[in-house]
C-alpha cells in the first residue's frame, strides 16, 4: 500500500501538526534569546537595567519554561501526533476540534504563563513556576491532550503499537501524575489574601522532594522519554534502516520508566532529607545508566549500514550528534549523583553545564533534527530550501554548545573547589565573592555559546520561512562519499 | 510472525512488524549492556547493605558502616575546628597589640583576618578594602575614628552608629534642612571647603567666617579632622558619602548622609574582631 490509500481511507490532521512546528520554531528563538539576555546578565549585572520585570530572576523562569514547555512542548505535540497517526494508520481521534483546542490552548498558556513570571506572580517552584490557575489551565489541555492520543491509539489499523508511542503515552501520562502532585496548593484568596498567590500543602523538606520528585521527572519523561519517542521515529525514517534492536527497545523501555521516578532525591544529596533517601536517589540513578544507554545504542545502531548518509544530509547530522549528546549527559548524571562527586559539583556552574549538554546537545538537537523533517514532508516540498544552511545552522549550533559547557564545567568545577579549599590553618580559603570573580570570564564564554547557538536558530528559521515559500535555493547538493573522493 | 526478512547489512532477522516503513531488527541484547546493568544493581544492593537504605515508620536502616550525613559534616568541622584551635588556646588571652608582635600568631591572625574581612566585610569595603561611595577605604591612612590596632577593633566590635551601646556615634547638623544656614551661606562655605579639599583654602573667601562659626567645633582648625567627635578631615581630597564635587558638599551640609557600620562582636565572636583588626591594619594605612 502507499501512503495515498491511508490517506483517502483517514485523513491525517498535518494542518494541526504545521501549527505546531511553527509555534515550535517561534518559541525556540523566544526561548534561546531570553537565554542569552540571562546569561548576559549573570556576566554583566548592568543588563538587569534596574527594572524587577527584567531582573535575572524573573527573566529565568521565562528562558526555562519557554524552552522546555513553549519549545519542547510544541515538538513533542508536533512529533506526537504525526507520528501516532502515521504509525496507527488512522487520523488523529478528536479530529481538528480536540486538537486545535490543544493548540489554542497550549499557546494561551505559554503567553499566561511569561505574563505572570514577570510580573512576580510565581509558586517559587523550579519547572512548575505558574499560579494554580495556570496549573488548572495546563490540566485541561493534558487531558484533552491524552484522549487524543489515547483515543488514536485505540482506533489503530496496526496490529502492533510502535516503540516510539510507547515513550509518548509514558511521557503522558506520568507528566499528569507529576503535575498533579507537584502543584497541589491552596490559594490564599480563600483566606482573605489575593487570588494571584497560593501555597503549597507540603511544607519543608517534603515540600523540596516532592518538587524534586517532579523537577527531576519533568526531564526524565518530558526531556527524554518524549525525546527519545521523537528518535524511535525519525531516525530509523531518516536512516532509511531498520530499528537495531526490538528487544533492547522493550527492555530499556520499562527500565527507565521504572528507574527514573525514583531517582529525584540525588538532586537534595547533604540537605535536611534523611540519608535513607539520598541513598535511594543515587542507587537508583546509577542503575539508569544502562537504561538510559540503551536508547542510546538503539539509536546509533540504527544508522549502522547508513553511517554515509552523515556526508551527504546534514539532518541526519543533527539526529545522531543530538543520540552522542544524550549518551554522554546520562553517563554524567549518575556520575554527578554519586555522592562523593555531587559534594563537589553541587550548586556550582557544573549542574548548569549539565543541563545544557542533554537540553542543548539532545533535546534541541533532536528536535532540530525532527523539524527538519517534517517542514518539508508538511508543506509537501520536494526538499529543504537549503541544505547547506542545515549544515552552518549544526555547526554553528555544536560549537555553541561546546563553547557552553565547557565554560561551566572549568566554572563549575573550580567554583566547587574554590568552595571548599582550606588553607593550612584551618581558614576558608576563597570567600564567596572571590569565587563570584573567578567565575566572570567563564559567564561571558557561555554568553558566547548561547549566541551561536540562537544564530543557528535564526538560520534554520529562514530555512523554514523559504522552504513553505516554495523556495528552493540553487546550490550545489551533497553527492554520494565516491563521487567526492574521485574528485579530491 | 508473517513478514519476517533478513537484513542484509547485518544478518539479523526483523520482527516482521512494520509501521509507516519502520521495520525493527531481532537483535539480541549487547552482552556488555546487559553485564554492566546487572553490575550497577549489585553495586546499588551492596550499597543499600553498607548505607542508610531502607525506611520504616519511624526510623530507616543505618548500614554496616552506620552512616550519618550530619555525623560527616559534624567530623568534617571538628578537624577544621581542631586545626585553628591549634593556635586559638595562644590567640584567646592575648590583646591585640601582644598578637601584632608575634610572629607566629600574627600569620594566623592575618590568615582568619583575611578569610573573615572577605566574607564579611568585601560587600561593602571591597575585596582588599579599597572601599566605595558611601562606604571607607580601609588602605589609606585617612581614619575617621582611629587607625590604632585597637581603635579598628572597637570599631568593628561595636559598629558605627550601629544601635549597639558602645557604638561610635556621631551625626552632622543638617544645616540646610534645619534652617541654620541661608542656601546662600551653604553656597559659599560649599566653595570653601572645595577649596581646602584641593589644599587652596582661602581665609579670606566668604565661606571662611561661616566655617569658623559652624563646622570647626566639629571639624577642627583648618579643617584637620577630630577623631573624638568622628568628624572627617575636609583638608584632603578623600570623601567617604559623596563625590567630593561642590554640589555634592553642599547637598552635604545641607541634609547629610551618614552611613551605618554593623557591630560585629556579637555576631562573628571576639577572637574573630581581633584578628579582623589585625587584618585592616595590615591593609596599608594602620598607625602605630
Amino acid at each position: 500500500m502507499t501512503q495515498a490509500t491511508y490517506m483517502d481511507a483517514a485523513p491525517y490532521q498535518d494542518d494541526l501538526v504545521k501549527k505546531f512546528v511553527l509555534a515550535a520554531t517561534f518559541w525556540g528563538i523566544v526561548g534561546f534569546l531570553v537565554g542569552v539576555v540571562i546569561a548576559s546578565q549573570l556576566a554583566f549585572p548592568a543588563l538587569n537595567l534596574g527594572l524587577e520585570w527584567t531582573s535575572f530572576g524573573r527573566l529565568r523562569p521565562v528562558h526555562t519554561s519557554a524552552v522546555i514547555f513553549a519549545f519542547g512542548g510544541n515538538v513533542l505535540f508536533a512529533t506526537t501526533f504525526f507520528v501516532v497517526q502515521r504509525t496507527c494508520k488512522v487520523g488523529l481521534y478528536g479530529g481538528a476540534a480536540l486538537g486545535g483546542f490543544v493548540f489554542y490552548a497550549f499557546q494561551a498558556l505559554i503567553v499566561v504563563a511569561a505574563t505572570t513570571y514577570v510580573l512576580g506572580i510565581t509558586q517559587g517552584k523550579e519547572y512548575a513556576e505558574p499560579e494554580w490557575f495556570g496549573d488548572l489551565f495546563l490540566t485541561v489541555i493534558w487531558v484533552v491532550y491524552l484522549i487524543t492520543f489515547v483515543g488514536t491509539l485505540y482506533k489503530r489499523r496496526e496490529p502492533h503499537i510502535y516503540v516510539a508511542n510507547w515513550f509518548f503515552l509514558a511521557m503522558i501520562v506520568t507528566i499528569a501524575l507529576l503535575h498533579l502532585g507537584n502543584n497541589l496548593a491552596i490559594p490564599t484568596g480563600f483566606f482573605g489574601g489575593s487570588w494571584l498567590k497560593s501555597y503549597n500543602i507540603y511544607a519543608g523538606v517534603q515540600d523540596a522532594m516532592t518538587q524534586w520528585w517532579y523537577g527531576h521527572n519533568a526531564v526524565g519523561f518530558f526531556l527524554t522519554a518524549g525525546f527519545l519517542g521523537i528518535m524511535y521515529y525519525f531516525v530509523p525514517k531518516r536512516a532509511e534502516r531498520p530499528v537495531y534492536s526490538y528487544r533492547l527497545s522493550i527492555v530499556h523501555f520499562w527500565a527507565l520508566i521504572f528507574l527514573y521516578i525514583w531517582a529525584g532525591p540525588h538532586h537534595l544529596h547533604y540537605t535536611a532529607l534523611p540519608d535513607w533517601a539520598q541513598t535511594l536517589g543515587m542507587a537508583f540513578s546509577v542503575m539508569l545508566w544502562m537504561p538510559s544507554w540503551g536508547g542510546m545504542i538503539n539509536g546509533l545502531m540504527t544508522l549502522s549500514g547508513a553511517w554515509e548518509k552523515l556526508r551527504t544530509d546534514p539532518v541526519i547530522r543533527f539526529l545522531v550528534t543530538s543520540i552522542g549528546f544524550y549518551g554522554m549527559s546520562t553517563f554524567e548524571g549518575p556520575a554527578m549523583s554519586i555522592k562523593a562527586v555531587n559534594s563537589l559539583s553541587h550548586y556550582t556552574d557544573w549542574t548548569v553545564g549539565h543541563v545544557h549538554s542533554g537540553a542543548l546537545g539532545w533535546v534541541a538537537f533532536v528536535s532540530f533534527g525532527a523539524l527538519y523533517y517534517l517542514v518539508p514532508v508538511l508543506w509537501k516540498r520536494e526538499r529543504l530550501y537549503s541544505m547547506r544552511l542545515v549544515s552552518y545552522h549544526f555547526w554553528i549550533a555544536t560549537i555553541g554548545i561546546v563553547l557552553y559547557i565547557t565554560a561551566m564545567w572549568v566554572s563549575g568545577i573550580m567554583q566547587g573547589l574554590m568552595w571548599r579549599a582550606y588553607d593550612d590553618l584551618g581558614f576558608l580559603q576563597y570567600s564567596f565573592i572571590e569565587t563570584v570573580a573567578a567565575m566572570h570570564p567563564y559567564y561571558v564564554i557561555r554568553a558566547m555559546g548561547g549566541v551561536l547557538f540562537l544564530v543557528g536558530a535564526l538560520i534554520m528559521a529562514y530555512n523554514f520561512i523559504q522552504t513553505i515559500l516554495g523556495n528552493m535555493r540553487d546550490e550545489v547538493p551533497y553527492e554520494a562519499t565516491g563521487y567526492v573522493l574521485a574528485r579530491g | 510472525m508473517a513478514n519476517v526478512e533478513k537484513d542484509l547489512i547485518s544478518g539479523q532477522n526483523t520482527t516482521g512488524h512494520e509501521w509507516d516503513g519502520i521495520k525493527e531488527l531481532d537483535t539480541p541484547l549487547p552482552k556488555w549492556w546487559v553485564y554492566i546493568f546487572w553490575a550497577s544493581i549489585l553495586w546499588s544492593i551492596g550499597y543499600f547493605v553498607l548505607y542508610p537504605s531502607i525506611p520504616f515508620l519511624k526510623s530507616y536502616t543505618k548500614g554496616y558502616f552506620n552512616y550519618s550525613s550530619r555525623d560527616e559534616l559534624a567530623k568534617d568541622l571538628a578537624v577544621q575546628a581542631q586545626q585553628r584551635g591549634k593556635w586559638l588556646a595562644d590567640f584567646q588571652g592575648k590583646e591585640v597589640g601582644e598578637i601584632a608582635k608575634d610572629q607566629g600568631l600574627l600569620r594566623y591572625a592575618m590568615a582568619g583576618g583575611k578569610a573573615a574581612f572577605n566574607e564579611n566585610c568585601a560587600p561593602c569595603h571591597g575585596v582588599g578594602g579599597g572601599g566605595s561611595l558611601g562606604f571607607a577605604n580601609l588602605t589609606d591612612d585617612e581614619w575617621i575614628w582611629g587607625g590604632k590596632l585597637e581603635d579598628i577593633q572597637q570599631t568593628i566590635a561595636y559598629g558605627i552608629r550601629s544601635g549597639h551601646e558602645k557604638a561610635r556615634f556621631a551625626e552632622m547638623t543638617k544645616f540646610g534642612v534645619e534652617g541654620v544656614l541661608k542656601p546662600a551661606e551653604i553656597d559659599q562655605v560649599a566653595d570653601y571647603v572645595l577649596g581646602l579639599s584641593s589644599g587652596k583654602g582661602d581665609a579670606n573667601a566668604p565661606g571662611a567666617q561661616i566655617f569658623t562659626d559652624n563646622c570647626v567645633a566639629c571639624h577642627g582648625e583648618g579643617g584637620v579632622g577630630m577623631r573624638e567627635t568622628g568628624a572627617p578631615a575636609l583638608n584632603n581630597a578623600i570623601f567617604t558619602h559623596i563625590k567630593g564635587d561642590k554640589t555634592s558638599i553642599a547637598l552635604q551640609v545641607s541634609n547629610p548622609q551618614h552611613g551605618v557600620m554593623p557591630a560585629w562582636a556579637d555576631r562573628l565572636g571576639a577572637e574573630t574582631v581581633k584578628m579582623l583588626a589585625i587584618y585592616v591594619h595590615s591593609l596599608g594605612g594602620g598607625e602605630k
